[in-house]
């Protein structure tokens, strides 16, 4: 259907947020009371929807970040070819690895990576249900940004109760939660996105270390720790550097709602 | 010390504009459709923005680099076209525009995508102009002010050519899904 020729565009501005109040509230009225404008409207949102899938987004192909890290001397270019040191790393922190130690990057990035004890099977669970979680419609169980709303959700399901932070402040707003399935259990999956990337967070009452340790398998990253007799496992597509300051956001907001506790 | 600065300059440069890679990657792979000349793009472009990186004075660091990235793609079409059509003089200024005048009438357009598989197909077959406001709106989130800076064109414009951009997915779309079903 077609949208009134004089709203056509303000449609546009109205979906992107890009309207002023009053022009948005004349727009919304005018919605309310014209079939064919507010069909236009649920069209445009279906497309946007569309356009949300994960698999839209081209992601820069490694090497092309070996070979731009090399430029900026990040990593020593003569060196930042050094061959596979085993499959404990990912290609990028291996990379970085057969750079040596000393380079900048690396050293920041090394402090707070930590092999961990490699757990397989439960990694590549996770890692598949994250994926899952971005191929189904099985994404969110109760899509809200309302921590208020997600958190009681998950109260009857659970004999639980995951803190469920808002982190839209540190860039990775909350989108929602769902239930899943983990080493034969049910166990709370928040659902945050960071840009255009959706990023798993599992939690459950279990152990884990205490520094956030990172892994990464089939092209996706891990990260773990413990917190509060909680474990977190957090699953994306997102880089090693987004990852710490995920799991640092997560950790001071959840200290931040359990004041005292340890 | 100067070592130390070096390196502080390095690790600043990867918080703040390396991030944006995929970003970055994204923009010139969609533009060109040519996986060998985005990767050329985008590592040209991290070499400009790390050498001017003493003149960022802050800001969103996200778009200064979708500039640079973009006047890339400009001089890269540019170059290709210039290859394409030596014989013909070219018309300085003109062949390194991303105009609207090149956008075609929606039929035709429609027709002319009559084999495009998939959404991304679609999205790349979209006209250079409505393609990258699209890709800078869905994909990356920017504010229509800040796609109007990395693009050049008013914020009038931005919306109007998201706008036209999306009737031409939303079209082709519909008729995709209607020859599925039928």
């Amino acid at each position: 259907m077609t949208a009134c020729p004089d709203k056509a565009e303000l449609l546009h501005g109205l979906l992107d947020n890009e309207l002023d109040v009053a022009h948005a509230r004349e727009l919304e009225a005018h919605i309310a009371a014209c079939p064919a404008c507010a069909e236009a409207l649920s069209e445009l949102r279906a497309l946007r929807a569309l356009l949300a899938q994960p698999s839209l987004r081209h992601t820069a192909p490694a090497a092309l970040r070996a070979r731009i890290l090399a430029d900026i001397g990040a990593v020593d270019p003569l060196r930042h070819v050094a061959k596979p040191q085993g499959r404990r790393w990912s290609p990028q922190l291996r990379r970085w690895g057969g750079a040596g130690m000393g380079v900048a990057i690396a050293a920041s990035l090394l402090l707070m990576v930590a092999p961990f004890d490699r757990d397989a099977g439960l990694e590549r669970e996770l890692v598949a249900g994250h994926v899952r979680s971005l191929q189904a419609q099985h994404l969110l169980d109760v899509p809200t940004s309302d921590h208020h709303t997600v958190k009681p959700w998950f109260a009857g399901k659970l004999d639980y109760s995951p803190p469920v932070p808002e982190l839209a402040a540190a860039g990775f707003p909350l989108q929602g939660g769902r239930l899943d399935y983990v080493a034969g259990r049910p166990v709370a999956a928040l659902v945050y996105r960071h840009g255009a990337h959706v990023l798993n967070l599992y939690v459950w009452p279990g152990e884990g270390p205490r520094q956030p340790a990172f892994e990464a398998r089939d092209g996706y990253n891990l990260m773990r720790w413990r917190d509060g007799g909680m474990a977190y496992w957090a699953v994306s597509d997102v880089g090693a550097e987004e990852m710490h300051a995920f799991a640092t956001a997560l950790a001071g907001a959840v200290a931040a709602q359990n004041p005292g506790k340890p | 010390m100067r070592g130390d600065e070096t390196a502080d300059r390095t690790r600043r440069f990867q918080d703040l504009v390396l991030i944006h890679l995929d970003a970055a990657y994204g923009l010139a792979r969609c533009m060109t459709r040519d996986p060998v000349a985005a990767e050329d793009i985008v590592q040209d472009a991290f070499l400009r923005a790390h050498r001017a990186f003493d003149g960022f004075r802050g800001g969103d660091a996200r778009a200064w680099l979708l500039t640079i990235v973009r006047n890339n793609v400009r001089s890269w079409a540019a170059a290709r076209r210039d290859r394409a059509e030596q014989a013909l003089e070219s018309v300085p200024g003109q062949g390194a525009d991303i105009a609207d005048e090149a956008a075609p009438t929606p039929e035709a357009w429609l027709a002319a995508q009559e084999d495009a598989a998939d959404l991304r197909t679609l999205i790349e077959g979209l006209p250079p102009a409505f393609r990258e406001t699209l890709l800078l709106r869905e994909m990356e989130e920017m504010s229509y002010r800040d796609i109007a800076a990395v693009t050049g064109a008013p914020v009038g414009t931005v919306m109007s050519r998201l706008a036209r951009a999306r009737d031409l997915l939303a079209a082709a779309w519909r008729r995709r899904e209607a020859g599925e079903t039928r």
